[in-house]
């Protein structure tokens, strides 16, 4: 242990340059061909599989496993693809837990349910290592179509708009593509540049071209490109974050979780992200988990997530405040921060009231404890960012409405993922969208 | 404990598991170890005439799998032993002196002529083994020799070489039968015509287990070519004893002793041949695919059967289930079952469902007040046992007699407290005339 590991403050470098590569190995590591076998064998090829239902792309999986188990693992690949082109990030950031790996009638059966996560990982990681393109564009239409964002909802839109024979534009506000694939997944869940091949495997299906560094309102109207294009689909996220909350000396007091994911993320050498001795991270959902983990990982020596509300309200799924428990987060319930004070040393008083329930709301218990930190972290919600530059689109509960074909209130405009109202900020959900996005357009187009 | 000690034939052994003739028993290496394992009996592999045989140098197995690669079925294409025969008989007379109390059996096969079998009879009982089996059931490579299943087609031949060997030795003769025929009792009356002391099956059947799709060749591949071999494993076991029920239930063989053989993998497998008429019985798949030690649990579990059901020895489990086995003309018409599923222990797989509703008789939901749910119908289900099949739940469904009185739902009609069998039923135009 080196003796950065005990220094108050943020720093850099506070571990052996050897264990960063260890802590941001791979977090699932692939299956083997002979550990795909054996699993895929333990699945019981359901009648209207419960998995799949789960699914919210509804990928075929008892047929992809079987393909798997028979020896066909690039046809097992495109059935996955079939239903979600990005069905490889899906299988390393999916909260499985949750979805088809809880459906599974073998978790009823034994607790056990069969590995649907990492047998897809398995398949489409041996198709996408081979470069094995399942699909070629339809005749062109003529139509051109321009999406916003290069994440999940608009790279899965795009493919799809691609296949029907349709030329599409992305434009993304950062300098790579892949949204929260590329900027908002813990390190760990994707490694070895897997969004980027991701990218480019989903575009080589030709007839998509992704701008960079193009952000909505920078130069980029919704008219202006309606003016250029037949229709527009919005997959531009949630680019904003919720407030503390708490009273504070100074705006900057706080790092904005998202952010601070996304540098890890881009980073070319983990000992050169700084992290705080103690690290407390306010919020309850997967990034809070994320950022806590990995704040671990860069070598925090103690870290605590603080949710305001009970465990079961956790945005995170249980699995996931398991894996961040066991590697030495510790997660605290019922209590919020009311005021953050900077201390003469840099490092910060967090002032937390315990919370409880009356009457079904939420309230302060009048106790309070102040815990010193040296780095405070917001999880605590994002927000649609784009202002003005959709102005013209309609919006409830501080995201952009949808009907039931992801069209928004301008009917050239459609929209799907993190930005739309009544989603479960998924990838997978988000992807599903673009999708079933891509296909209202289709029709709205063709017909 | 029940006694299994075992008398077959006049051979005695510690336990009715006997090691059937096959690649364990070539040579007293194996058969020490599988001896010291624990094993009642072991039929020594097959010897023929010197110059000895060969075997192909290259793969003599191949093999099918059901989940996580357990191996099911096993097909060879090894002939019997390739080693001298001396070395052999020497080897049967060390280990039988060693163990005294282990039955030891020689099993043979040499060419249809008398004087060949005179001489290696006189040969093995030197060894003092305690008797020969008469290996007229392989199916490969020695068939096409004259020998092995090429004499156990031909009833004539499995008689008059049984006689011959009768005559020429004092040994038990155990007449080894193949499963390569249409009817299993025609070469066993054959064998009991010539004297045979008993017939031991099912031999392997003949098989081609697979194809190499890279060679478009049978597997095993022998550079560049295959040939049909012999099958045998767990799945063999329905065809098995079916072969040993109808020789135990044909009057012109009945008493005749049966040694059985083909898939026993478990102690209730070896309980179920007991059961229709074998009186041992004899393992060699199990034994290749798991090893000497699974004799612990055929015994172990054969005996804490025997125990729990009080079953003394083995003379009181023999043949009890043959009376039970029947034609199907005689089975009772009017007995009425319908599936139950316990709804505790269902899983919600839907299998029951799908193959009902796909290949059966649509007597099973999918969904009840919008909810997962399989519950039979009972105006449907004709009680086929298919849901039973192919449900991955033991016991989570079962089938269920309806009482005598009760209406089924299907027909609409009482169930009947009657036996009526086809031969009485209206619809068949040849019932008895009596009717």
């Amino acid at each position: 242990m080196v003796d950065r590991y005990l220094e108050d403050g943020v720093i850099e470098g506070r571990l052996d340059s050897d264990l960063y590569e260890q802590n941001f190995a791979d977090a699932h590591p692939p299956l083997d061909p002979h550990e795909a076998l054996v699993a895929a064998d333990r699945c019981y090829f359901c009648y209207d599989a419960p998995c799949v239902t789960a699914c919210p792309t509804a990928i075929d999986i008892p047929k992809f496993i079987r393909q798997i188990s028979t020896g066909n693992l690039e046809g097992s690949a495109r059935t996955i693809f079939d239903q979600n082109i990005l069905g490889g990030m899906c299988a390393r950031v999916c909260p499985t837990e949750t979805l088809c790996e809880q459906a599974c009638v073998r978790e009823t059966a034994e607790g056990q349910p069969v590995q649907i996560g990492l047998l897809q990982r398995h398949a489409t990681d041996h198709a996408m290592k081979n470069n094995l393109q399942f699909y070629d564009p339809a005749e062109d239409t003529g139509k051109t179509i321009a999406v916003i964002g290069a994440g999940p909802a608009g790279l899965a839109c795009a493919h799809r708009l691609a296949m029907k024979g349709h030329k599409v534009v992305i434009h993304d506000a950062n300098p790579k593509a892949g949204g929260l694939n590329e900027y908002g997944i813990a390190t760990y869940k994707s490694v070895d540049q897997f969004a980027q091949h991701e990218v480019d495997y989903v575009t080589a299906i030709g007839g998509i071209s992704i701008v960079n560094d193009s952000r909505l309102g920078d130069n980029l109207t919704i008219d202006g490109l309606l003016d250029e294009h037949h229709a527009v689909f919005l997959g531009i996220g949630l680019g904003g974050v919720n407030a503390l909350g708490a009273e504070t000396d100074s705006d900057d007091i706080s790092v904005n979780a998202v952010d601070f994911i996304a540098e890890l993320r881009q980073a070319e050498d983990f000992a050169k992200v700084a992290v705080g001795r103690r690290v407390m991270v306010i919020g309850g959902g997967m990034t809070a988990i994320d950022v806590g983990t990995q704040a671990r990982l860069l070598g925090a020596q103690d870290v605590t997530i603080a949710y305001r509300r009970g465990r079961d309200n956790m945005n995170a799924s249980s699995a996931e405040q398991d894996q961040s428990s066991a590697k030495g987060v510790n997660i605290r319930h019922w209590m919020q921060p009311v005021e953050v004070t900077k201390s003469g040393s840099g490092s910060l008083n967090v002032k937390m009231e315990f919370t409880t329930l009356s009457e079904g709301k939420l309230t302060g218990t009048g106790k309070f404890e102040t815990v010193e930190v040296d780095q405070l972290f917001t999880a605590i919600g994002q927000t649609l960012a784009a202002g003005e530059a959709i102005a013209s689109i309609a919006v409830e509960h501080g995201r952009i409405r949808v009907d039931e074909t992801f069209r928004t209130s301008n009917p050239s405009v459609w929209a799907g993922g993190d930005c739309v109202a009544g989603g479960d900020d998924l990838t997978v959900t988000a992807v599903a969208q673009g999708r079933d996005a891509a296909e209202a357009i289709h029709a709205a187009l063709v017909t | 404990m029940a006694d299994l000690r075992h008398n077959f034939v006049g051979i005695k052994s510690p336990n009715p598991f006997w090691l059937a003739s096959a690649p364990p028993t070539d040579k007293e290496y194996n058969v020490v170890r599988a001896f010291k394992a624990g094993w009642g009996g072991a039929v020594w592999k097959t010897l023929g005439l010197d110059p000895h045989i060969v075997n192909v140098g290259g793969p003599r197995y191949g093999a099918i799998w059901g989940a996580d690669r357990r191996l099911l079925g096993l097909n060879n294409i090894e002939l019997i032993t390739d080693r001298p025969l001396d070395v052999n008989l020497q080897e049967i007379k060390s280990v039988k002196k060693a163990w005294p109390d282990r039955a030891l059996v020689t099993s043979l096969m040499v060419p249809c002529e008398e004087p060949c079998w005179e001489g290696i009879l006189r040969q093995v009982e030197d060894t003092e083994c305690d008797g020969v089996e008469l290996n007229f059931g392989c199916p490969h490579g020695m068939s096409e020799r004259g020998m092995g299943a090429a004499v156990g087609q031909v009833p004539e031949y499995i008689e008059m070489v049984t006689r011959w060997c009768k005559d020429k030795t004092r040994m038990p003769v155990i007449v080894k039968l193949t499963p390569n025929i249409t009817d299993v009792r025609y070469p066993a009356r054959a064998a009991k015509a010539g004297g045979a002391d008993a017939v031991s099956l099912i031999n392997t059947i003949s098989s081609i287990i697979s194809v190499d799709l890279d060679q478009f060749a049978p597997e095993p591949t022998i550079d560049g070519k295959g040939t049909h071999g012999g099958y045998c494993g767990p799945a063999v076991k329905p065809i098995a004893l079916n072969m040993v029920a109808s020789i135990a239930r044909d009057a012109e063989t009945a008493g005749l002793p049966i040694s059985g053989i083909g898939g026993v993998t478990t102690w209730r497998d070896a309980a179920e041949f007991l059961t229709l008429g074998a009186e041992n019985v004899q393992v060699c798949t199990a034994a290749m695919t798991y090893g000497f030690k699974i004799i612990e649990e055929l015994v172990e579990g054969l005996a804490q059967w025997m125990d729990n059901a009080g079953h003394p020895d083995l003379d009181s489990i023999h043949g009890r289930a043959l009376p039970n086995v029947t034609e199907w003309q005689y089975l009772n018409l009017n007995y009425t079952a319908k599936a139950r599923i316990d709804q505790d222990s269902c899983i919600k797989c839907g299998r029951c469902h799908i193959a009902c509703e796909d290949t059966s008789h649509q007597a099973i939901t999918n969904m009840v007040d919008g909810e997962r749910r399989f519950e039979v119908i009972d105006e449907e289900c004709v009680g086929c046992n298919l849901c039973v099949n192919v449900c991955p739940v033991e016991s989570c469904i079962t089938m269920e007699k309806l009482p005598a009185g009760d209406l089924d739902k299907r027909t609409g009609k009482d169930v009947s407290p009657d036996y009526g069998n086809w031969t009485m039923h209206p619809n068949n135009p040849m019932r008895d005339a009596a009717e």
